[in-house]
């Protein structure tokens, strides 16, 4: 199970605009994949040319040994995809549309009390779809498309427009995804989502990759210093110089923050000084990597 | 989509019960065939009313309502408000009948009533039989009633409106929400998808179809003649044709509010020019020949032929052709306009 995703060299030109801009990468079989970027960085545009429901300009996909652009029913029936916006019949419940993906991809009847469960949708079986809040949508769109067992998932911003609560509750739907070894493709515009779930992340900015790696290997590439924060009143601006040595200390109302690339150091000799209660360690962020690359601020 | 369908009771009611609302409102209006009486105030002693010649009286009885009054200045000014058809008095020998001008229909009748009453009794006066006599016969059954040509006419037209609108919204709110671009990710053919949805508007075509011609049998005894169970493969084509309407209307709007608006434009118009509110008997020679080339018009028309006019099935064969050829060019064009996204 899992496939192999190739994507070489694609182009997506609208008139002058160049969406997508020379994007190559592979994903390997069973990897959860991410494409991270702010809005219009050409990230839907090239999971649509990956999906086959856009023909690149310039360029060559494959997905296994398929073309995904011809449409193949075998390529097709193996693939699962989450569109951005929650496609549904009209007034269907939850379990009817459920049955009715499940008929278009000709699986048993059982499979949707399975996936209700899997997504937790279970006492909402039988509500509409035009009745579910926000964040049950999203995992129901999720259930679809996981409804015939694909073993290559394309998921298009699942968590936009969620609440943070319900983010977090998708998320925990989204890790289960590619325990059975399947590839998943995410797009997100969300920093935290991409270190929390992805193998590997591809930064994605005015239609190229900026940089492709371990969300870990990306902060640690950026070398930057982590900030350890201290609660006010546990220790005085002067013995926070001491332990500090040559590394800047801030003294801000709320907290006293040390900003060092030897954390092993600092907090070694905060402990000998019974320091650490209430203490916080920050290490980068993706949110850094991206200022790293593109000199500007993350907005999502 | 079927059960959406009956689950949104809007499109529901637009497709159902508004056009059946027509046909109770016109089968209640119109279920008195026969012109209503003419009222007529009678001042004084009027002979030929009083006392009829035999051969008249029953004709008198049907056609008109006689009161009687002495206050003639207070009849005619009834009659000026319309509240009574004519005055009628007699000096000597000679009848006056006062009417309005207001109802000429009305003033026309009461003045045939009486010149016929009047020649009745001047005959009579001669103590001849008459030599001539005039028999009456309507060439349609004696059931025909109104509601046996409004109910082919306003089915024709739910039935249009249903399949354009039900194709025409479907079309852009499946484009809008990506519907249409998840399941081109499907692995069915998109054939599959489009017959799916024409088996739908056929079985909401049959539903309307039959609810149709229950209502009118039951409430407004709606008689079928002859062939009317070709009405079905005529409801196939012309739910097809309009389909086609709709689709192409779909294709080119991009909201759904366009999508209504564009499918109005169409059906409204076209319902009218093809007969389904009233007859086009008396319309003149340009708007006939419109109505020719409106595939909604040829649906009626099969309709009526082979549901009241007691015709065979062969009928309903050239409006069924016309229809299937309308469909046709509709849907090539609207396949060259379609998109599966925004």
């Amino acid at each position: 199970m899992g496939v192999e995703i190739r994507a070489e060299g694609l182009v997506m030109t609208y008139g002058d605009l160049r969406a997508v801009d020379g994007v190559t990468f592979t994903v390997a079989p069973g990897e959860f994949f991410g494409l991270l970027g702010p809005n219009g960085a050409g990230k839907t545009t090239t999971l649509e040319m990956i999906e086959g429901l856009r023909k690149p300009t310039a360029g060559t996909v494959r997905i296994g040994d398929h073309e995904p652009s011809r449409r193949e029913p075998a390529l097709l029936r193996r693939m699962g995809v989450q569109l951005q916006s929650s496609s549904f019949f009209e007034r269907l419940t939850a379990r009817e549309q459920l049955d009715t993906f499940g008929a278009l991809y000709g699986v048993a009847a059982g499979r949707t009390d399975e996936m209700l469960e899997q997504v937790g949708l279970v006492d909402k079986a039988a509500v509409r779809t035009e009745d579910l809040s926000g964040g049950q949508k999203q995992r129901l769109s999720i259930a679809c498309a996981l409804i015939h067992d694909p073993e290559v998932v394309f998921l298009d911003e699942p968590t936009a427009a969620l609440d943070p609560q319900a983010r977090r509750n998708l998320w925990d739907v989204l890790r289960t995804i590619n325990h059975s070894g399947r590839t998943v493709v995410l797009t997100t515009h969300y920093m935290d989502e991409a270190e929390a779930l992805c193998d590997r992340v591809a930064i994605m900015d005015s239609g190229r990759i900026l940089e492709l790696d371990t969300p870990a290997a990306l902060v640690r590439g950026l070398d930057a210093p982590v900030r350890i924060s201290l609660a006010p009143g546990t220790l005085s601006v002067q013995d926070a110089r001491a332990v500090a040595g040559d590394d800047p200390v801030d003294d801000a109302e709320s907290s006293l923050t040390i900003t060092t690339r030897d954390p092993s150091r600092v907090l070694t000799a905060l402990a000998q000084r019974d320091a650490l209660d209430g203490l916080s360690v920050k290490g980068a962020s993706l949110e850094d990597v991206f200022l790293e690359l593109t000199g500007r601020e993350y907005r999502a | 989509m079927l059960k959406g369908f009956f689950r949104d009771k809007m499109a529901f009611f637009f497709a159902v019960i508004f056009p059946l609302m027509f046909l109770v409102l016109f089968g209640g209006i119109f279920t008195d065939d026969g012109a209503s009486k003419a009222d007529i105030i009678q001042i004084g002693p009027v002979s030929v009313l009083d006392d009829p010649p035999a051969a008249t009286k029953a004709y008198i009885g049907e056609s008109l309502d006689v009161t009687k009054s002495s206050d003639e200045e207070d009849a005619i000014d009834q009659v000026r408000k319309g509240d009574a058809d004519a005055v009628i008095s007699q000096k000597g020998d000679e009848l006056v009948v006062r009417f309005s001008r207001a109802d000429q229909v009305k003033a026309a009748t009461v003045q045939g009533t009486v010149q016929a009453i009047v020649q009745a009794a001047n005959i009579e006066s001669t103590g001849q039989a008459p030599r001539y006599s005039v028999t009456t016969d309507q060439v349609e059954d004696d059931s025909l009633e109104a509601i046996q040509y409004y109910t082919p006419g306003l089915m024709g037209w739910a039935i249009a409106s249903g399949a354009t609108f039900g194709a025409a919204t479907n079309l852009v709110v499946w484009r809008r929400n990506g519907l249409l671009r998840r399941l081109r990710l499907a692995p069915i053919p998109t054939r599959s998808v489009v017959l799916a949805r024409v088996a739908v508007s056929m079985a909401i075509a049959l539903v309307q179809a039959a609810i149709f011609l229950g209502v009118g049998i039951a409430l407004f005894g709606l008689k079928l003649t002859g062939s009317w169970p070709m009405i079905i493969p005529l409801l196939v084509c012309g739910t097809l044709a309009f389909m086609a309407i709709g689709l192409l209307a779909g294709a080119v709007a991009k909201s759904e509010e366009a999508a209504v608006g564009i499918a109005n434009f169409a059906v409204l118009p076209m319902a009218f020019l093809s007969g389904s509110f009233f007859p086009l008997d008396g319309a003149p020679g340009y708007v006939t020949a419109i109505s020719k080339v409106l595939p909604l018009k040829h649906l009626n028309d099969g309709m009526l032929d082979t549901m009241v006019r007691g015709e065979g099935p062969s009928a309903a064969l050239v409006p069924m052709g016309i229809l299937l050829a309308f469909a046709i060019v509709i849907t090539a064009i609207a396949s060259r306009l379609f998109r599966w996204d925004d």
